[in-house]
């Protein structure tokens, strides 16, 4: 039986994370709570809901900066952009469908605390790249802010990529301050089709090391489709993917295009992992790697483990449903072929809850890296209440 | 005037001893004890402040870095890693019972990989020089500190290096993806790799901009990027710094971000025209240089976009380059400014604040009224696009007084940036410069958690002290908990 916490304010948060300091209780923090499935399951006594810290305080265009409540609803947030013509360039994604949620229900604070992004991540950065400023409170019940509400700064340490990612182990955040850019006035995307991932990525490489600019480029093997995104000013993208077509001819593959209303949808589509969001039972990974070796390592897990999945980021993300019957679900296997593919890394994003109590669900670490990062959380969370054991050991 | 940490008398007195030690671990001419061939590196870019090292070492290899430290922190000796030593923040002054260790060997470029969009290099390549190792190739490392041709890859994840393009492109922190590094303890640790995202906590984050004090980076993984197929400038004359502000704010709500956007005020631009003869226009307050970069059919357009966007804002003077010899040109007082003041002024202080956009004509305002009250003059270069202000405040070093009298001119300009919601510091670094103000932007809380991340990967804190943080706290000070059962405000939580 937990109990739960809903500060209205940071300092009823900071009051209440002393208590739970005091009473070394374990806690759980949530937003909205549409990611509680990721991790390794706890044990809580408390949870904490930041919820109601919730509000626009801040918000100047012009200065390309927005300041809100970490449990600002991400909507609200993209709302208030929309009508300036402005978007966060990142593009968070939405885990709650593919965790058999709702979807559009997530908060700001859960999308900094996962580091979310979307497919533009490779050209215009993930939420740490644009994560400015942060107040929050610590494990030991103290407030803290790092950064600033201005888009350069490199005063001090930057305490915000330290909390991006972070899942909630280290502080809470109260209020977050984000970068936000101008939307492209257009949007279009190339389609090449009948693609296996040889071609796939060939022609997504090509198109990454044109200087077109792409801003999405994802391989959809159900389909066989190979969608390059371009975006930008109309006259800008007419252009560009004209270059593109013709940059592309002599690769396999006929061309269609897809105009911005399509171009949507599909994006979000790649960006929410639709393919995999109907079989709820397939242990979902999220696989980031060096983008050339992505046919290498497609190939051999899906010859192994696999039973569906797609590439986004140009290569460099592999989103990967594996035989639900396994008992490590292919964990072994798919660490096993980055590390022989140029490394990257692999987190389970969804899996039954046996199967998160019995694997790695975030990656593991040379002995040296975890006990720097254990020394991190033990300084600012001495008593590890706040999500304790839910990335690591620790 | 600035004190550093008090020597260590038992480190002092075993100088010779140190040296030996250091020697059989490194080939011959990587020590240097003589204090002629110290001299060199007493000092960095802030040269207002000068200290000589104990001794300097130059590894050659990672092996080597990681034995040094290891010696090093075993005896409590303290360490300042240095790269091409061009900080305008004093982040490589070295201390007197320090050693200053160089990385100046460490100048390959190991691995350039076009079909994953990186390249992998050793700390000691220049950021120009990585340019170079792949613009044959159609590609550039973005991030463009004006001191690229001489300072380090390895400098620039230190101080986490911006440059005139960062708006758009980023800074160093936007466009790194791997690093090697060695621990004061001497443990080797490697983060990130060819692929993004943080395994676990972002340590990459948290070293880019760390100043020299969680480690000593001995590789990095950099993003290289596809050149933009074309660049062009507009140069734009206002009547004010207010219309040449209106220009900028009303160039970003339009949706337009500018490869750069830069801003001289009326001193800058006459001390820059005297000295490269740029054909700046002279009778205007305030000129701006908007860049466009990317596919031609998008600058053309924006060009026009943008210079419609400035005569409404009331420009008095415009013209557009129509070649690259043009563009350079525009771009080549704003280049030499700092070096155009150098020539009005026998000295001139830089600084660094970063303030919100809106809030330009009043710190201008404030500003000139500090310059009169110093008695100091004042040129300012802005990073118009991202509200990167550089004040340079000129004065005379041989009259006494003058240099206080330009520390403390800077620091209220830098107070000034912190009140209208700014930062003190948008590119440089804190390093020992602005160490005693980083009061006036943070807590004693705030620091203590910057001061924790430093505890955890430097518990004895022999990793570049004195610098960043305006007081040496004990780590297992730090480690101590405040908080006390009984004195609890929710003792019977659960109504909430």
């Amino acid at each position: 039986m937990t109990t739960d916490l809903r500060p209205a304010d940071v300092t009823m948060l900071r009051d209440m994370v002393a208590m739970l300091v005091d009473r070394k209780a374990p806690t759980e923090i949530i937003g909205a709570g549409t990611k509680r499935a990721i991790g390794r399951p706890t044990n809580v006594e408390y949870l904490l809901d930041l919820s109601k810290l919730a509000g626009i305080h801040e918000y100047e265009p012009n200065e390309l900066v927005l300041t809100c409540g970490a449990g600002t609803p991400l909507w609200t947030i993209e709302s208030a952009l929309e009508s300036n013509n402005q978007q966060l360039a990142f593009e968070p994604m939405d885990y709650g469908p593919l965790l058999g949620g709702p979807a559009a229900r997530g908060t700001i604070g859960g999308v900094l605390s996962a580091n979310l992004s979307g497919p533009r991540r490779f050209k215009a950065g993930a939420a740490r790249d644009h994560f400015l400023g942060v107040q929050a409170v610590s494990g030991r019940g103290e407030i803290f802010k790092g950064g600033g509400k201005v888009v350069k700064n490199v005063t001090g340490y930057d305490m915000c990529k330290l909390l991006a990612g972070s899942w909630g182990t280290l502080a809470l955040m109260s209020e977050v301050t984000i970068k936000v850019l101008p939307a492209p006035e257009d949007t279009q995307t190339l389609v090449l089709h009948g693609q296996n991932v040889a071609d796939a990525v060939a022609a997504m490489t090509l198109a990454a090391q044109s200087p077109h600019e792409v801003s999405g480029a994802a391989w959809l093997p159900e389909s066989g489709e190979t969608l390059l995104r371009i975006e930008g000013f109309p006259e800008s993208v007419k252009a560009r993917l004209a270059a593109m077509q013709a940059l592309l001819a002599g690769l396999p593959g006929e061309q269609s295009i897809l105009d911005a209303a399509d171009s949507q949808a599909r994006w979000q589509m790649v960006r929410d992992v639709e393919p995999l969001q109907a079989t709820q039972e397939w242990p979902v990974w999220r696989i980031s790697l060096p983008p050339a070796s992505a046919p290498e390592v497609w190939q051999a897990l899906m010859a192994s483990v696999g039973v569906a999945g797609y590439l986004d980021w140009a290569g460099g993300l592999l989103w990967f449903a594996v035989d639900p019957g396994l008992a490590d679900g292919g964990a072994g296997t798919i660490r096993g072929v980055l590390a022989t593919n140029g490394g990257g890394h692999a987190t389970l994003i969804r899996g039954a809850a046996g199967l998160r109590s019995g694997v790695a669900v975030f990656p593991p670490m040379s002995a040296g890296l975890e006990a720097l990062q254990g020394r991190i959380k033990g300084n600012f969370d001495p008593n590890g209440i706040l999500n304790r054991g839910r990335m690591a050991g620790f | 005037m600035l004190r550093m940490p008090e020597p260590d008398a038992v480190v002092l007195a075993r100088r010779v001893q140190i040296a030996e030690d250091l020697r059989a671990m490194l080939p011959a001419d990587s020590v240097i004890a003589d204090e002629h061939q110290r001299r060199v590196y007493e000092s960095d870019g802030l040269t207002a402040y000068r200290q000589l090292p104990m001794i300097v070492v130059l590894p050659e290899t990672t092996a080597q870095v990681s034995q040094v430290l290891k010696y090093c922190s075993e005896n409590n000796v303290k360490i300042v890693p240095r790269g091409a030593g061009t900080s305008l923040s004093g982040g490589a002054l070295p201390l007197a019972d320090g050693v200053t260790l160089g990385l100046g060997k460490f100048k390959q470029v190991l691995d350039i990989d076009l079909p994953n969009r990186c390249a992998v290099v050793q700390p000691g390549v220049t950021n120009l020089g990585v340019t170079q190792a792949v613009q044959h190739l159609g590609f550039y490392y973005a991030p463009d500190p004006s001191s690229q041709i001489a300072c380090t890859i390895g400098g620039n994840v230190a101080e986490n290096s911006g440059g005139v393009h960062c708006l758009k492109y980023g800074t160093t922190t936007n466009n790194i993806l791997g690093l090697e590094m060695v621990l004061m303890d001497g443990e080797v640790i490697r983060i990130g790799g060819k692929h993004l995202d943080a395994e676990l906590y972002d340590l990459m984050g948290v070293i880019c901009g760390s100043e020299g004090l969680l480690g000593v980076i001995t590789e990095v993984t950099v993003r290289i990027l596809p050149r933009p197929a074309t660049a062009r400038a507009l140069l734009i004359g206002f009547p004010s710094n207010e219309t040449a502000g209106d220009c900028v704010a009303n160039i970003i709500s339009a949706g337009i971000i500018p490869g750069g956007m830069e801003m001289m005020d009326r001193p800058a631009i006459h001390a820059a025209e005297a000295f490269v003869h740029a054909g700046y226009p002279l009778d205007v307050e305030a000129l701006l240089i908007v860049e466009l970069d990317g596919p031609k059919a998008e600058v053309d357009e924006l060009i026009e976009r943008v210079r419609v966007i400035a005569e409404s804002a009331g420009s008095v003077s415009l013209r557009i380059s129509n070649t690259e010899a043009e563009r350079e040109s525009f771009w080549a007082g704003r280049k030499a400014a700092f070096p155009a003041v150098g020539r009005i002024s026998p000295d001139y202080y830089c600084m660094d604040g970063t303030i919100p956009r809106g809030a330009l004509a009043k710190v201008l305002n404030r500003m000139a009224e500090l310059s009169e009250q110093y008695g100091l003059r004042v040129a300012n270069v802005f990073h118009a696009g991202d509200g990167n202000l550089h004040p340079l405040i000129l004065y005379d070093a041989n009259k006494p007084g003058e240099l206080e009298a330009a520390e403390d001119f800077g620091a209220d300009i830098l107070r000034l940036c912190v009140e209208v919601g700014g930062v003190l510091t948008g590119e440089h670094g804190v390093g020992v410069e602005k160490r005693d103000l980083m009061p006036e932007m943070f807590t004693e809380d705030d620091l203590k958690h910057q001061i924790r991340v430093k505890c955890a990967f430097d518990p004895e804190q022999l990793l570049n002290p004195g610098k960043v943080f305006p007081t040496l706290h004990r780590c297992a000070e730090m480690g101590r908990m405040h908080i006390r059962a009984g004195q609890m405000p929710f003792p019977d939580l659960p109504r909430f």
